[in-house]
This record gives structure tokens, sequence and C-alpha cells, in this order.
């Protein structure tokens, strides 16, 4: 037997650091010649509220400024949030540690810092930030309140961020419970450096196809700029409140609102009212899409009295939607995956995303390493799909460790 | 094949682990219970550090014996768990707990006297 030396380390769950903890991404990035081509990832996130002392000072309103700050860090306060144990139990140690970790010293915001350093272990080249326990601000019983928060958060990020990082771009929060509101911050930050698009946080009680809507779409529209409609569960909702663990809100939640959505979207035809708008699905994974078509399709045929301007089966137009991978069910059986695929015209309607660093994100490996596609599909889907909705530049700047 | 040192035996106590590099691999090896285990530091998932997690006894659902749900409590079984994702692993057998036909590869442990070596 050889004795040949090697290298020995211990466990040390409490140090966290970023690009150790990718380490094995990395890897991956480096075995799979990440490096030349464009990886962009369409919904990843920040902690904003490890932010909010600098958020809230761009609240407009006095009063809700002084709320908001008076609130911060106490048990109650002016932003609601969700019941939910999404590390599982101290599992996922990366949410339970990585509030410790310092982003290396410099002139740049360290959300800057931190989400370079992921998005150069995984070979990612362009990110598009969303935040995280906004996710359920469409749920505040307040209405002004989420419009105020929206304000201040979009100006923060457009100001400490996207300005100043052009790796990181963002579809903008949508305050999607004020029409009139969501109207401005389109007219407001539609053509700040970095915005790619609009985005509506799915879990809300307002119907997309209400008139209020229309004028904004048609905005969105005439800017080129995609609306994407972001998913997370509501524990709350009357019929997610019969389930008991997390998993159960969890997997049926990220499915339930978009669902709903979509549904409303295609049966009152806004493919058709709104041709030219780019419509994107984030964080629902893929199977309700195909699911989905095959059920809107099956009651059309018999009902299409109740959705008179559809020229086509709804699935026609959901083809020509875009969804986000993330997070990407991989069945044992691969032909059902490529079935779903087929369905949803992966090959230009499909983008990659990570959800990085929530619980369940996904490598670009998740796509890279299927066995049905083709080198070309693997690369619109890890970026070139992305870069052509986003009008972001094709050539690879990331340096993977 | 080879043999890795991982350490002396007075330096990796009861509860203790190393991540071994041996060659191109990692190996995760485990001292507990009184047995030291080994495994491929490779999650089957998506290729996460799977033996750098925590480690934790498997969640058993109390059903008596009218089939009623009597609560949660912990067995008997330990799991570690790949830090990426949360996918488990029975630290016996290395088998992946949601799906146990998928099993972590398993090195075999050598014992030198003072010194443990993996077999790689």
């Amino acid at each position: 037997m050889d004795m040949p030396r090697n290298d020995v380390r211990p466990v040390e769950l409490e140090i966290f650091a970023t690009p150790k903890h990718l380490e094995h991404a990395s890897e991956q990035a480096r075995a799979r010649n990440y490096q030349d081509f464009l990886i962009v990832d369409v919904d990843s996130h920040h902690y904003e509220n490890e932010h909010y002392a600098e958020v809230f000072q761009y609240i407009e309103s006095p009063v809700i400024r002084a709320e908001a700050m008076e609130g911060a860090g106490r048990r109650t306060g002016m932003l609601n949030s969700q019941v939910g144990y999404q590390n599982t139990g101290g599992r996922i140690h990366r949410q339970k540690f990585r509030g410790k970790e310092k982003a290396k010293p410099g002139r740049q915001h360290s959300d800057i810092t931190l989400t370079l350093d992921w998005m150069d272990a995984m070979g990612v080249d362009y990110c598009c930030m969303f935040p995280t326990p906004m996710l359920f601000l469409g749920l505040h019983p307040q209405i002004e309140v989420e419009a105020a928060m929206c304000d201040a958060y979009n100006a923060w990020l457009c100001e400490r961020i996207l300005a100043h990082e052009p790796r990181i771009v963002s579809m903008l929060y949508l305050p999607f419970n004020d029409p009139e509101a969501a109207y401005k911050t389109v007219k407001k930050f539609g053509d700040k450096k970095g915005v790619v698009g609009f985005m509506v946080t799915s879990p809300r009680y307002r119907p997309v196809h209400d008139n209020a809507y229309m004028k904004t779409y048609a905005l969105l529209e005439e800017m080129g700029k995609p609306i994407s409609f972001h998913a997370a569960y509501s524990w709350d909702d009357r019929a997610l409140q019969m389930t008991n663990r997390f998993i159960s809100v969890h997997a049926l939640g990220f499915m339930w609102f978009n669902m709903i959505h979509m549904t409303n979207w295609v049966i009152n035809g806004l493919p058709v009212r709104f041709p030219k708008l780019k419509v994107m699905w984030i964080e629902s994974g893929l199977t309700w899409a195909s699911s989905l078509m095959q059920r809107l399709d099956h009651s059309f045929m018999m009902r299409t009295s109740d959705a008179p301007l559809l020229k086509e089966k709804p699935s026609h137009y959901m083809q020509q939607m875009f969804y986000s991978t993330q997070p990407m069910e991989i069945p044992d059986d691969k032909s059902v995956m490529q079935a779903t695929f087929k369905m949803i015209n992966a090959k230009s309607q499909l983008v990659w995303s990570s959800d990085y660093p929530h619980w369940d994100f996904d490598l670009p490996s998740t796509i890279y390493d299927l066995p049905f596609l083709d080198e070309t599909s693997k690369r619109n889907i890890l970026g070139a799909n992305a870069a052509r909705l986003f009008g972001l530049d094709s050539k690879p700047v990331k340096r993977i460790p | 094949m080879a043999e890795w040192f991982v350490a002396k035996s007075s330096d990796l106590k009861d509860g203790d682990r190393r991540i071994v590099t041996a060659g191109k691999r990692e190996i995760g090896v485990f001292h507990k219970g009184g047995s030291f285990y080994a495994y491929s530091n490779t999650c089957l998932h998506q290729g996460g550090p799977a033996c750098e997690g925590m480690m934790i006894n498997n969640v058993v659902d109390v059903i008596d014996k009218d089939h009623l749900y009597q609560g949660q409590t912990y067995g008997d079984e330990m799991h570690f768990v790949c830090p990426w994702h949360g996918y488990e692993y029975d630290l016996k057998t290395g088998e992946c707990i949601g799906d146990r036909k998928l099993k972590l590869r398993k090195f075999e442990i050598v014992k030198r006297g003072e010194d443990i070596y993996v077999v790689a």
C-alpha cells in the first residue's frame, strides 16, 4: 500500500465563508468550462432587512419613516412577516451562520461584495437581485405601507447597489395593491441603471385582470420591460391553512398563487391585449406550468365563451411566456422532465435561476448536466435567453476562483 | 488504492470528524459511538459537501395503537446532513434517507497502531 501525503481538515460549522461554502460549486464551474459562456441568474436574493436602517431613510412620508425606524428590531414593527422554518431546524447552516460573514473590506456596499462572491463561486456572470422578507409585503394590511416601503427599497437598491455594480440587475418591486402607485413606480424607476423589468410578489389578493392595471401593462409593453410574478407561500391563506408542515405549505404555496395569476392572465386575454408584453413566472418550478396548460386547454375547448378574447388555446399563450427554473423538479424518469421542457418551449422560454442563498437553491449544473439537452440549449437556458430578455451583453465577465 | 492518513486516534474523539483530501476525492471520516465511518464528501443531489453539515438524530412521528398522531420525537438513528440543501444520510450505511436506494460511496477505515487511515 502507498501512504501518500494528504490534506486533512476538521469540520467547523460556525465558520462561514461563501467561497469555502461553495467550493464544490466552483469545482463544477471549472470542470464544465463555465468561463467560456454566459450564465445569468434571473432570481437571486439578498436580505434587505439587514439594511433597513439605510432603506428606511428613503421612505418619503415622515410619519411612516418614523414608525418604521422606531419599530426596527423590536418585537413588533411596521412590516409583516410569515411563519416558516425555512432553515430546516438548523440543517441548512448557511442560513444560521451566514450573518456572521464579513464582506471583504472595500468601497463597495457589503451586499455587492457578498453577492459577487457567490456569483463567481458558482460561475454566474449577471444576477437579478430580489429582496427576501419583502416577498410577503403584498400581504401587508396597510396598502400605503406596501407602497411606501416599495418606493424606499427601489430607491435604495437603484442608488446603493445597481448604480455601482453592472453585474447586478433587478426587476423592481411593484406595489401591486395600489395600482396607481404601481404605475408611478414604472414611470419613476423604469429608466434607472440596472432596472431590467418589474416584479409582482405573488402572495396577494388582487386579481391581475383588474382594469386598474391596464395602463401599467401598456407602459411596460411600450418600454419593452418584462413583468414577472415571484412566487412565495402564505400560511395565512385559507386553503393553505389546512397544511400542518412547512414542506406542504412551501410545495403548494409556491405554485398556488402563480397558478391563480396565470389563469386570470390568460383567461382574461391579457396576452391578446398586450401581445408584446414579456411575462415571466419565477420560483414555481416547472411542472405547474405544463399541468396548468393541459388543464386550461381541456376546459377551454368546452367553454370558449368564458375566454372569448383567446384566438388559440391557453397553452399557446403560455408557451410564449418565460419561466425561471428553480426549484426545478428532477423526477427519476427523465422523460417526464423532457416532456415538460417541450411543453413550455424551454429552449427559448426557460431561464436559469439559483434562488441563492435561500435553502432550496439550484446550481447551473441542474441544467448543464441534463442528458436530453444539446450544448446550445444548455447555454440558451443558462444565459442567452435571459440576456436577450434583459438586454445584457453576452460576453462572460465572471471570475471563477 | 492507497491508504490516506486521517488522524491519530487520540486526536479524533468520539463525535469528531475530518475531511480528507485523497487525490481528487474528498472523504468525510466520522468517529461516532465507538465506530468509524468514511463516505464521499459529494452529495448525491447537487454535489454539495455532504459530510460537512449538521449531525442529528432522525425525527419520528409518534403514532399510538389507535393510529392517532401523538406528536414528534427524535429516534436512535444518527444522520448527517448536507449543508447545501438538507439531504440527510444514515451515518451507519451512507443511505440517503429520502430514497434509500441512493448511497454515498463508502470507504474502508484501517488502524495502524495509533494512526487511522482511509483506503481510497
